[in-house]
């Protein structure tokens, strides 16, 4: 979440005043806002040393742990909203941290690159894999070992008894609400346990 | 960064006696300390760090004309270091039962004029808190910005916020658990068993006798050291290397370069270190177990608590484990506790805590510059 305007646009998904878990929470950027501009509280998690010392550096709280090992430090509906930005995507157990999202949170949002973003389309249309700004990467080097779509998740969620709030895309800082599978290059689902 | 320099301990004596966990108490005792930095005017930037077994309140600087005297966390305690002793007040104490000027086994029982020994009562975590409070009292300072400790000096910090809730911000435990395991405790056992059955303890009253059990403190302290490294660590530093360029084909000489060491660090430690001592301090180990009174319940134990909490551990770190750090969290978590923890990828094992290492320093350097804004230091 580096854009400022994307992160804008998560942090209005958050009610004020609310407890939030922010799984891969990167440098803390997120969590500060919240605390700051809407008065919530909570914690972050992260795996890697540089962004636990970013968090630490800005005084926000953060655990370090690693997301695939789950969440059972964390006690059922413990949280009002459990963010999952930018990270299922880097996440083998993608379905299980689906469910723990939701198990913990009375609200999960989760963001993640849309791959079936149009210019994605076309690229693989043409035979090669995308690299674009929300899919930087290449094929073989790639941390995103989950890709999938808007209307992926919407399956998924569906499968997994998660009813969904609120969706849409996110393209160049703004909200995507036509089209979000063809127009945005970010997907974002805000849902509770069905 | 720059180095404190020479410092001086400083005594304090009590009248009053300290009332123990175990129902004993302690008449008219002193406590042995050391400060660095200056108090602030509203005594808002009072850190204390505890220490672990073998160490003091020695926690920084030199003695003069000593060489080699730094104190046990001189690489993080200092002028522009992660404990900034020019923003900070830092407060080192010797616990009593200790061996290092403390009222300890090695002084004279007022009550009967005759050497301690085994009969010092036994103190437990709990109770040296309680001395460092008293402590406090007596130097005006109604609440520390922050308590800090490692290992056992770790277990004091968490009974700081247990004890004494309000008087403290922040407390930095690093390398520590709720309570020692099974395994934890048989290591401590097998050491003390190593001290009494030396011919020269006597029962614990081996000052009478001009004696020191020094055979039972080096197995002691050679079984500690093991548990201390990781064995990564002990294999890169020692691996199989031979003393000389042969076997020499004995079961009793010194073959390998590890039990050179050990019996060399055994050495060092059976020439200063105190018997009596090393039983109470690591009985005092073996009884923290703050979840006790709580019918086991660490989250119930941790409910009183009102400051924030930085953790760290090490990955390589056996004796206290990460997972014992992460029970810690989780009691926390449950009580809406606001905390932090960085689980470093250290090599070295348990020691790791008293090493300067980027990430773990970083992170309390962080803690503690966030915490001056907080209390204008």
């Amino acid at each position: 979440m580096s854009e400022r305007k994307d992160l804008e646009i998560i942090a209005s998904l958050v009610p004020e005043g609310s407890r939030v878990l922010d799984l891969g929470c990167g440098n803390g950027e997120l969590l500060a806002y919240l605390q700051a501009q809407r008065g919530c509280t909570g914690y972050g998690i992260e795996i890697a040393d540089d962004n636990v010392l970013a968090c630490a550096q800005r005084g926000v709280d953060v655990i370090q742990l690693n997301l695939e090992e789950g969440l059972a430090i964390f006690e059922d509906r413990s949280f009002d909203v459990v963010l999952q930005l930018e990270t299922l995507q880097h996440l083998r157990n993608t379905e299980k941290m689906l469910r723990e999202t939701a198990r913990v949170g009375r609200i999960g949002i989760v963001s993640f690159p849309n791959f079936a973003h149009w210019p994605n389309r076309v690229r693989v249309a043409s035979g090669r894999m995308p690299v674009t700004k929300a899919l930087p990467y290449e094929w073989y080097d790639t941390p995103n070992i989950r890709v999938g779509t808007y209307a992926d998740f919407e399956v998924l969620a569906r499968k997994d008894g998660l009813r969904i709030l609120d969706s849409f895309g996110i393209q160049n800082g703004e909200a995507v609400r036509a089209w979000p599978n063809l127009l945005a290059s970010v997907a974002v689902f805000k849902f509770e346990r069905g | 960064m720059g180095s404190l320099g020479d410092v001086q301990a400083q005594a304090m004596a009590f009248a009053e006696p300290l009332p123990l966990k175990s129902g004993a108490q302690l008449a008219g005792y002193t406590l042995v300390y050391e400060t660095y930095g200056r108090l602030n005017a509203d005594k808002s930037n009072a850190v204390l760090v505890c220490h672990a077994l073998n160490a003091s309140h020695h926690v920084a600087g030199t003695y003069a004309g000593e060489p080699r005297s730094e104190g046990w966390w001189d690489n993080l305690v200092g002028p522009g270091k992660p404990l900034d002793t020019d923003r900070f007040f830092v407060i080192g104490v010797n616990n009593p039962g200790s061996c290092f000027g403390s009222t300890g086994p090695m002084h004279v029982n007022p009550a009967t004029g005759r050497i301690w020994g085994a009969d010092f009562p036994v103190v437990t975590v709990e109770d040296w808190v309680d001395a460092q409070a008293r402590l406090l009292d007596r130097l005006g300072i109604a609440q520390l910005a922050a308590v800090l400790g490692g290992s056992l000096g770790g277990m004091q910090a968490l009974s700081w916020s247990l004890r004494h809730p309000e008087r403290l911000r922040l407390c930095i435990a690093v390398a520590t658990a709720p309570n020692l395991s099974a395994q934890n405790i048989a290591f401590n056992e097998v050491a003390r068993r190593a001290i009494v059955t030396d011919p020269e303890f006597h029962g614990g009253h081996f000052y009478a006798h001009g004696v020191v059990p020094k055979r039972g403190l080096r197995v002691a302290r050679m079984i500690g050291h093991i548990t201390y490294l990781s064995d990564d660590a002990m294999e890169m530093k020692f691996g199989r290397s031979l003393r000389a360029a042969e076997l020499g084909y004995s079961t009793q000489e010194i073959e390998f370069e590890i039990e050179s060491y050990l019996r060399h660090q055994g050495d060092k430690f059976s020439e200063y270190f105190d018997a009596n001592t090393y039983l109470l301090i690591t009985r005092a180990l073996d009884y923290f177990d703050p979840a006790r009174e709580h019918g086991g319940d660490l989250t119930r134990a941790f409910a009183g608590a009102k400051c924030r909490f930085q953790l760290v551990s090490f990955t390589t770190d056996w004796r206290f484990s990460p997972a014992r750090s992460r029970e810690i969290v989780k009691a926390l978590l449950d009580n809406r506790h606001r905390v932090s923890y960085a689980e470093i990828a250290a090599p070295h094992g348990h020691d790791a805590f008293l090493l300067d290492d980027a990430r773990y320093h970083g992170v309390l350097r962080a803690c503690f510059d966030n915490l001056a804004k907080e209390v204008g230091a």
